[in-house]
This record gives structure tokens, C-alpha cells and sequence, in this order.
């Protein structure tokens, strides 16, 4: 009974299921409002759907000397990964009692699941352009995990908890961590390091579609191409409640306008800003973002 | 069923791969002109991709000579089916003014299988949409 009721949470409601709906709506918001900011229509609600459909049907070609194991296993590694996370964070977001020591460790680690999968599966495919955007990927990883634990940091140093749960409670009880000096810088820095994290625009240096075709995707297609599009965005629903967890307060009555405007944010950062190189997204995210995670972290630890 | 739903994805989510077979850039200038969002194809689901791996139709622009040949038949098999090809321009379907020229193969069709043909020197970018919309027809 307990394991058929951890199946249903995975696999159903709050877990896949659940994710891949919702996050391929919110890629449909994504697109929808770059279309309007452009002057354009945009393309009709069941795109991503349709996207996916059609991908699904497609012949998977894997390319001659590549060990098929590995390459079409990478992607399902990263989509296992993100529905973890998103099943995790929707059951203490449900039911507060539903947590355990260390989930938000558990939470950080597996977020870096998808981009390790895009590397190994990228670095397997023997493409020139893949290996390439491989190694931005990893150092992008360096760049943004530095002041993503600082961020994380800051909101278990404010808190004095380690379980998701008792952060959500301490917010319930004391406010949103956002409306602290603290808070308010993590919550800052964390935002650019979740728009690095679902490769948006400023920081798609690894699948820079202009000069490197798509990076590490650019050897996949048919269904594993879909996963890799499912796991991106099911990225683009459950980091904004990742967010909205930490700093936010969590799930209430006003989840919807908070989710919503942590959505705009990252879509209006990624249309008001061009692609950076590798060295400046290097530089930008290991001076001033990180600065800002340290002076927020430095913040906490006075009670600020 | 299934098959059914993979078809309405297809019709819905054509994504399109610019290939290039040795065009004077016309055709190629006026391909981008249809992307813009002045024409904005997104609203039909049509999306530009820089692999043939992710693609669904292929746009062949040029006259097919000697040099592209070879490589538009590999570039066509590296596109996973079912794909559809539009052949792009008068130089595509049939040689154009350049048919006597030396180094001048065929037209495309000769080559790989073409699904629709768009004639024109270069043909406007609301003929193109209205190809790619035709394309569609032709998925079964």
C-alpha cells in the first residue's frame, strides 16, 4: 500500500504527471509572452504539447559509434532527477509533515541532475559542437553553484532548519524571507542562478543556437529529444516554486500570483538581454552575484 | 490512436531546417524574412532549428551542383523521418537559368524526394508560409 502510494506520488499527482503539464503550460506562458513582447501573436496554448507529441512519434537516430546506452540513458537520468525534486517540493508544499532531515541538501543535489545529464549525454554523442557546448555546460556549473549554496545557506542560517518544511513554517510564522535584508539578497542572487539553471536567455551559452547549432542536443532526436525537452520544462515549473518555497512562503491562497511573477521575471530577463560569452557569465557570477549571496549570507548570520 | 496523435503533432509542430545547396542568398534572405516576427510562423508552430537532427521539413534553397549534390542526399538522410521537403525558389525546382552551366547536376527532385515545389526569384515570404501550410497536407 505504502509503496503503491509513493508510485501514484512519483509517477501522477504531484510527481510527473503533474509536472509535465503544468511546466509545459508555463513554457507555453514563456512563449506566449516573448510573442507579445515582440509585436507578435505567438503560437496557440497546445504548442509545447504538439511539440512533444510529434517528437515522440520520430524516428531516434543515434549516431555511429556511440554507445546507445549511455546516450539515450543520459536523458531519462535527467527527467528521473526532475520529478524528484518536483514530487518532493509539491509533498512538503501539500502537506507540511512531509519532509525529512536534509530534503532541501537532497532538493540542491538533484537540481544539478539535468545539467549532468545534458553533459554526459552531450560529451557521447562525438559531435565537435556537442563537446563544445559539454564544456560550457560544466563551467557554467562552477560559475552558478557557488552562490546557489550561498543563497540556499542564507535561508537554513535565517531559519535555523535543514527540512523544507520547517522553512515553509518559519515563514508562515515570521513572513516571507523575502521581505528581509538577507532574504532579499539571496532571493536575488538565486533568481540568476535559476535562469542559468534552465538555460534562458542571457546564460544559453551551452545550446547558443546561433553559433553552435544546439550545443550538447544538437545529436538527438524523436523521443529522447522530448525528454530533454520534457525535463526543460518541467525546470521551468518546479524552479520558480523552489523559489517560491525558500523565500516566497511557500504554497497558500497567493501561490499562483507568487509563481506567476517569479515566471515573469526570468521571462522578462531573458527577452531584455543578449547572450553572454562563457568568460562573462564566469565573471558575472562569481563577482557580483556572489558578492550579493556573501553579504546576504553575512547578513544572516547578524539576524538580519 | 496513437498514430493519430503523433500526425496532429506533426501538422501542428513543423520545424524547419534551412539547408543551403549553393543559392545566391535570395531565397535564403527572403527565408528570414518569413521568420521575423513581422510574419511571425510561430503562430502555426513553425520554428527555425539550427540541426537537422531536430528538424521536420527541409527548405532547399540553390542550384544543385557538383560540390552540394553529395552532401544535400547526407544531409537528407541525417533528418530522422518522417520529414517533408520544400524546394525553395525557381534555381531549386527546375535549375533556373543556370540548367546549361557546367557544373549543374539537376533539380533537387532528382536528388532527394521534394514534397512541395515553390517557384520564384525569390519567391515572397507569404508564399512560403503558404508552402510550408501546403506541406502539411501532404502528412497522411
Amino acid at each position: 500500500m505504502q509503496s503503491l502510494k509513493l508510485l501514484f506520488d512519483y509517477l501522477i499527482f504531484p510527481g510527473f504527471l503533474f509536472c509535465a503539464v503544468a511546466g509545459l503550460l508555463a513554457t507555453w506562458v514563456d512563449r506566449k509572452v516573448t510573442a507579445r513582447l515582440q509585436y507578435r501573436v505567438g503560437p496557440p496554448w497546445f504548442q509545447p504539447f504538439a511539440d512533444i507529441a510529434k517528437l515522440l512519434g520520430k524516428e531516434t537516430i543515434v549516431p555511429e559509434g556511440v554507445s546507445r546506452s549511455v546516450f539515450l540513458g543520459a536523458p531519462l537520468v535527467g527527467l528521473a532527477g526532475v520529478t524528484l525534486v518536483g514530487t518532493l517540493l509539491w509533498l512538503v508544499s501539500l502537506n507540511l509533515g512531509q519532509t525529512f532531515v536534509g530534503d532541501l541538501i537532497v532538493v540542491m543535489y538533484l537540481l544539478t541532475l539535468p545539467s549532468l545529464a545534458i553533459i554526459i549525454g552531450g560529451s557521447a554523442s562525438r559531435n565537435p559542437l556537442a563537446a563544445i557546448g559539454a564544456s560550457r555546460e560544466m563551467k557554467l556549473i562552477l560559475a552558478y553553484e557557488l552562490p546557489f549554496i550561498l543563497a540556499c545557506a542564507t535561508v537554513i542560517f535565517r531559519t535555523r532548519a535543514l527540512q523544507l518544511g520547517e522553512i515553509i513554517g518559519w515563514q508562515m510564522a515570521n513572513g516571507p524571507l523575502f521581505w528581509s535584508f538577507s532574504g532579499f539578497l539571496a532571493f536575488a542572487a538565486a533568481l540568476f542562478v535559476i535562469q542559468a539553471k534552465l538555460g534562458a536567455v542571457p546564460f544559453d551559452i551551452p545550446e547558443a543556437e546561433q553559433e553552435i547549432a544546439a550545443g550538447p542536443i544538437i545529436e538527438y532526436s524523436g523521443p529522447a529529444l522530448a525528454v530533454i525537452r520534457l525535463s526543460r520544462a518541467m525546470l521551468y515549473f518546479i524552479l520558480p516554486l523552489f523559489l517560491t518555497v525558500l523565500f516566497l512562503g511557500g504554497f497558500d491562497a497567493w501561490f499562483p500570483a507568487k509563481y506567476l511573477a517569479v515566471l515573469t521575471l526570468i521571462i522578462l530577463i531573458k527577452n531584455t538581454n543578449p547572450r553572454l560569452r562563457i568568460d562573462h557569465a564566469l565573471r558575472f557570477f562569481w563577482g557580483p552575484v556572489t558578492i550579493a549571496a556573501a553579504a546576504g549570507f553575512i547578513l544572516a548570520l547578524l539576524g538580519k | 490512436m496513437l498514430k493519430n496523435i503523433f500526425k496532429w503533432g506533426l501538422k501542428k509542430s513543423l520545424w524547419v531546417y534551412h539547408a543551403g545547396a549553393a543559392a545566391c542568398n535570395n531565397c535564403d534572405i527572403e527565408i528570414l524574412d518569413m521568420l521575423t516576427p513581422r510574419h511571425d510562423v510561430e503562430r502555426f508552430g513553425v520554428m527555425l532549428v539550427g540541426s537537422p537532427r531536430h528538424a521536420d521539413v527541409l527548405l532547399v534553397t540553390g542550384v544543385c551542383n557538383r560540390q552540394t549534390a553529395p552532401r544535400l542526399k547526407r544531409l537528407y538522410e541525417q533528418v530522422p523521418k518522417p520529414c517533408l521537403v520544400i524546394a525553395i525558389g525557381s534555381c531549386a525546382c527546375s535549375g533556373h537559368f543556370f540548367r546549361d552551366s557546367y557544373n549543374y547536376v539537376s533539380p533537387i527532385d532528382q536528388i532527394i524526394p521534394v514534397d512541395v515545389y515553390l517557384p520564384g526569384c525569390p519567391p515572397k515570404p507569404e508564399a512560403m508560409i503558404d508552402a510550408v501550410i501546403k506541406a502539411v497536407g501532404k502528412i497522411r
